[in-house]
């Protein structure tokens, strides 16, 4: 096996299975493994290797390669281990002298069509193929292709009368990250099982059959790039010889050791081993343990790291008076200097409440921990919020409302129970593709899919996948949607009363079940609303409350609205009616956006909440921290990020420390962030890059990336995962480390060392990390908290015996439409999304080469809209709403229906924000950005507002030269 | 056989008629070579989208039968068979001056549209080898002049 994988870390050969103890003895070693278990896998639990080619433990067996045979006494034969099951008492020998031969030989033929270039193969010490040759020791080929018979292989281009070989294959570079050369492969298939099993994406394929079999992505004259291939790089990572190789490997060379860490894309949190050559860094690939991903990536975690060798990215801090200036390059100590007393001017000036902070839900919790602490213990305010305000902060309000915990119920395995699985307001493919390929993966078992969403997302129908429900409500209805799912199972009868009876509130029970018995919530009632035919949605309602294990997962389609918290409450009641919680395969599961959504909620980002979702008036909390920290906490709540805007904007609120999130694209109305940012004194902007909002700033602290530091992120299934410093920081100082530095400059006393410390100080004032330390961490993998006296190892599932607050409580969801409506001038309703290959507002998958599946956000409309329009495929359009207006390109698509435009958000020229309002949820005050009226109509240019930001931005980022 | 471009209708009409089976997707190409003489590409989405699989997925499947064909073949279809027996019996000396007289490569169809020549390993007459096929019809013991006496027939 490869020498620099740590040892835990092999290949089993097939999948591990549950079932009854079986003991066999396998080379006169007895071993007990579960019943289904292969031979191959149970050898390889007592340490024996059985040499293999076309079985990997990712993928179900296939006995394709015949080297892995063995003899088993009293059966005939030889048969293939990967196939064979265990039987009790099963006597099995993997070393006899007929195996060697008949391996030699099977070793032999696949060698005789195999290049001899080992030692300047990309593979070389990464290579199956490789190590069995030498397992089995092969010592010669006796085939050669027969006198005047042409070349009966597939490696060698031309012969030695330079005459071309039609069985040879160029390499397929389409593939920005890794190659396919078609003259290494063995045809073993584990990259088309692995696409399939493992993905669920079945871009792959065997042409042909025999001599002729070639792994082919999609069609006849398809590439890998223009295949239906999503580039996760399972395929790459289930290849045992160079065949599919990454290019990173190919020019770098195979890695010498790796260090597990976290992924800092979405909220699924995937464990990755970053594996490294010297100090450099070669290849990411997903690491099996990790309890998030089981070993599976997407494109983003596998391959989309190089942004943090990107030439944008700004290394020394700068300063400038005012924003007009060029900036100029310093030292840490002018910078932190600079900052540390403009802020405290500023507060001298016009009060302690003036200036705040945002924390970054990219960051780790101990960075955010600080960042908060920084505002209430030095600025001496509550005026923290965080990037979750304008995504999730809808779900911590509504399931702490009514379940008593600001988070999903379920790990992520669970969904391998589930039998009936809703999607609301999520697009899991794109969004986050492992969890999706999980979820797939239940799907084409039989699990039944029901998808909530305005626009047809590829959950929908794609290979194997096919919802039994979709319902396309019109955006910004939600509630009338879910109310009207909770009015068929009530009216129906469908309801699990017992439990209902022993876990929830009954009175409050029986009046939230005579308000949503009333007809006006009926399928029938609604549909004007709504537009969601009433018996798809009665039938959709009956599948889920009988469906026995019925899963919820929703995203921002839900939070994203001025009744995002309402929305959510109405998804807990569905859960609550039909005793979907409290076991596994049920639940309901919020989809986080960022890395550390979570993460930053539950360590007190929120201006009224100190860590652990305890609000800020609560003198006993407040004294929990002030005995630590030795100030006193203001007990009244801050700011919320719009808050403090419009307190820019007022001349009030003159300072801001905004960590890792660029505002000024990712929030709504980006006018009047602008304006509240121009407006305000000191902008410091603590990040990679000069983002949007830096060209508001007037000091730029440079940023580490996940790869250069230490710390945990919080998942989606509030998983606590070890991120590891793989390089060290190429600006000098881990994020953590610079706040401390921030906040010591403005005459805090802080001293920690190590990001450890800031866990410990966690876990010692909130009770819900109480058990949390890194040496847990360092045993466990990860834990999912609460993780305390009570769960010393963390909590997969919530409220198993009864719910957090106690009793479950039903909170009536009255459907309130949004303020914002279509009219003659606005007579379209855009929603917004993002696409795989991009994260967010891009800053960092743009400066990757993931660009290639996505350079510019396009305006999705229907047909339809687009004819009446005059617009055709691929027309620049100006999209106009009350707000403001922008110009893209429009693509034609029925995925979307007549009424409906879509977009993402992941270019800044583009600026879609500039498009959305500023409506709110009316309990968070998180964004409306999935419903805005707007208007469609052919355009010849970018917009007055985008050549002007553009200027803005042109002249705001000038950097003087360093002084000689 | 038409060699013009299947209509989609046409083609929907034949795969509604094989959708209830279980294993779909071998009797629909049979049934589409059936009635347009190959497998159109343009039948290639209409099929994915009504199994739900992917286009890798339906490529595998066709690529893997040799007898699926991606362009109508000319009116008569002959096929020499090239296994071990009919080769030790002269298959390869009457396959090249088969090949020559039409003028055609392995595959080919003859400038008229008359005779397309495929190769074929095996059909099971290794008794009567060197063995051949026109259409439906396998012949044992075929020489050179029996071979220009079924080109004759084939109007090639």
């Amino acid at each position: 096996m490869k020498d620099f994988i740590i040892p835990d870390d092999r290949d089993m050969g097939t999948p591990a299975r549950v079932g009854a103890p079986v003991t066999l003895e396998i080379d006169g070693v007895a071993v007990t493994v579960p019943a289904g278990t292969s031979v191959m896998r149970a050898a390889a639990e007592a340490g024996i290797q059985i040499p293999k080619l076309c079985a990997t433990d990712s993928v179900e067996a296939f006995g394709s390669c015949r080297l892995c045979l063995v003899e088993i006494e009293g059966r005939r034969g030889t048969p293939a281990s990967c196939t064979t099951p265990v039987a009790p008492g099963m006597v099995v020998n993997t070393g006899t002298t007929r195996l060697r031969k008949l391996r030699r030989g099977v070793m032999e033929l696949y060698i005789s069509d195999h290049p001899l270039d080992c030692l300047t193969c990309s593979a070389n010490g990464d290579c199956e193929l490789q190590d069995m040759a030498g397992a089995v020791g092969l010592r010669d080929v006796r085939y050669e292709a027969p006198e005047n018979g042409g070349l009966a292989n597939h490696f060698e281009a031309r012969n030695t009368s330079d005459e071309a070989n039609p069985a040879w294959m160029p390499k397929d570079d389409s593939n920005p990250y890794f190659s396919y050369d078609p003259s290494k492969c063995i045809v073993c298939s584990r990259c088309v099982r692995a696409c399939e099993e493992v993905q669920g994406t079945f871009a792959l394929t065997i042409e042909g059959r025999g001599f002729d079999s070639r792994v082919s992505a999609g069609g006849a004259g398809d590439d890998f790039l223009g295949s239906d291939c999503v580039s996760c790089g399972a395929c790459v990572q289930a290849c045992p010889t160079a065949t599919l190789q990454e290019k990173s490997i190919i020019e770098m060379g195979t890695p010498d050791r790796s260090v597990v860490t976290t992924c800092a894309y979405c909220g699924v949190g995937c464990s990755f081993k970053a594996e490294m050559n010297g100090d450099q860094l070669v290849r990411m690939t997903p690491y099996k343990h990790g309890k998030a991903n089981s070993g599976h990536s997407c494109v983003k975690g596998r391959f989309a790291y190089g942004y943090a060798h990107h030439k944008d990215r700004i290394l020394s801090p700068m300063i400038r008076e005012r924003i007009s200036d060029p900036w100029r390059e310093v030292s840490w100590e002018e910078a932190l200097s600079f900052a540390a007393n403009r802020l405290r001017g500023l507060q001298a000036e016009y009060g302690q409440k003036s200036i705040g902070v945002i924390t970054s839900s990219r960051c780790t919790n101990e960075e955010t921990y600080l960042v908060q602490k920084l505002a209430r213990a030095v600025f001496g305010n509550n005026n923290t919020d965080t990037c979750a305000r304008v995504c999730h902060s809808p779900t911590g309000y509504g399931l702490g409302q009514t379940f008593g915990t600001s988070a999903g119920t379920q790990d992520f395995a669970s969904v391998d129970h589930s039998d009936v699985v809703i999607v609301i307001g999520a697009n899991p493919t794109d969004g986050h593709p492992v969890f999706a390929s999980r979820l797939k993966k239940r799907l084409r078992a039989g699990a039944k899919l029901i998808v909530i969403d305005p626009r047809r997302i590829d959950l929908v129908k794609s290979p194997h996948v096919e919802a039994s429900h979709h319902l396309p409500l019109r955006p910004g209805t939600n509630v009338a949607v879910v109310s009207a799912m909770a009015h068929v199972i009530v009216t129906e009868g469908l309801m699990d009363e017992d439990f209902i009876r022993t876990r929830c509130d009954w009175d409050e029970f029986q009046h939230y079940a005579e308000f949503i018995s009333d007809p006006r919530h009926s399928p029938e009632a609604v549909e004007m609303l709504t537009g969601v035919n009433p018996e798809d949605l009665r039938a959709a309602a009956r599948l889920y409350a009988t469906g026995v294990n019925g899963a919820i997962y929703y995203g921002l389609g839900v939070t994203e609205h001025s009744q995002g918290s309402t929305t959510v409450m109405g998804i807990a009641n569905l859960a609550m009616l039909t005793g979907n919680i409290g076991r596994p395969g049920v639940g309901v599961n919020p989809l986080r956006g960022q890395n550390n959504v979570q993460g930053a909620c539950d360590m007190g980002s929120f201006p009224h909440e100190l860590p652990g979702y305890r609000h800020v008036k609560g003198a006993e909390v407040r004294g929990i921290f002030e005995s630590l920290w030795g100030v006193e906490i203001d007990p009244e709540p801050g700011l919320r990020i719009p808050n403090m805007l419009d307190a820019a904007v007022d001349g009030s609120f003159k300072g801001l420390y905004c960590q890792g999130e660029d505002i000024l694209q990712s929030d709504p109305d980006t006018k009047h962030v602008a304006a509240g940012l121009a407006a305000m004194e000191c902008v410091i902007v603590h990040d990679l890059f000069l983002n949007e909002t830096a060209n508001y700033a007037h000091v730029f602290l440079p940023g580490s990336t996940f790869l250069e530091k230490d710390g945990t992120f919080t998942n989606a299934e509030r998983r606590i995962n070890r991120v590891r410093r793989v390089i060290p920081p190429r600006n000098g100082y881990a994020d953590w480390e610079i706040t401390q530095m921030l906040a010591n400059a403005m005459g805090a006393n802080w001293s920690y060392v190590h990001p450890a410390q800031i866990m410990e100080e966690i876990a010692l004032t909130t009770p819900s990390f109480a058990g949390v330390d890194y040496a847990l961490l360092e045993e466990k993998g990860s834990v999912q908290w609460p993780c305390n006296t009570e769960h010393p190892e963390g909590t997969p599932l919530m409220h198993v015996d009864g719910f957090m607050r106690g009793q479950g409580r039903f909170i009536v969801t009255e459907y309130v439409p949004t303020d914002e409506k279509t009219g003659p001038r606005f007579p379209l309703l855009l929603t917004t999304g993002r696409i795989l290959s991009q994260y967010n507002v891009g800053a960092q998958t743009r400066r990757t080469d993931n660009v290639v599946w996505h350079e510019e956000d396009l305006l999705e409309i229907h047909p339809h809209d687009a004819e009446v329009r005059g617009v055709s495929e691929g027309d620049w359009v100006r999209l106009a709403s009350r707000s403001g207006e922008t110009t893209l390109r429009a693509t034609l698509t029925d995925r979307v229906s007549p009424g409906v435009v879509y977009t993402t958000f992941h270019h800044p020229d583009t600026q879609a924000n500039v498009i959305t309002t500023d409506f709110s949820d009316w309990a968070t005050n998180c964004p409306e950005y999935k419903v805005t009226a707007v208007q469609v109509s052919l355009s010849n240019g970018p917009s007055e507002w985008q050549e002007d930001y553009a200027a803005q931005a042109a002249l705001a980022r000038r950097i003087l030269p360093a002084a000689e | 056989m038409s060699s013009q471009i299947p209509a989609t209708e046409d083609i929907q009409i034949i795969l509604a008629e094989h959708l209830h089976l279980e294993g779909p997707l071998l009797p629909i190409l049979h049934a589409l070579q059936e009635a347009f003489g190959h497998v159109p590409r343009a039948a290639h989405p209409l099929i994915t989208d009504a199994l739900n699989i992917s286009r890798a997925e339906l490529h595998g499947v066709i690529s893997f039968y040799h007898d699926f064909r991606d362009k109508p073949a000319g009116r008569h279809v002959l096929k020499i068979c090239r296994a071990e027996a009919c080769q030790s019996m002269g298959s390869t000396a009457l396959a090249e001056a088969t090949l020559a007289k039409l003028g055609v490569t392995w595959h080919g169809t003859t400038p008229n549209g008359a005779v397309t020549v495929e190769p074929v390993y095996c059909l099971g007459l290794c008794a009567c080898a060197p063995a051949a096929m026109l259409d439906d019809r396998v012949l044992g013991r075929v020489d050179e002049e029996r071979m220009g006496k079924l080109l004759a027939e084939a109007g090639a």
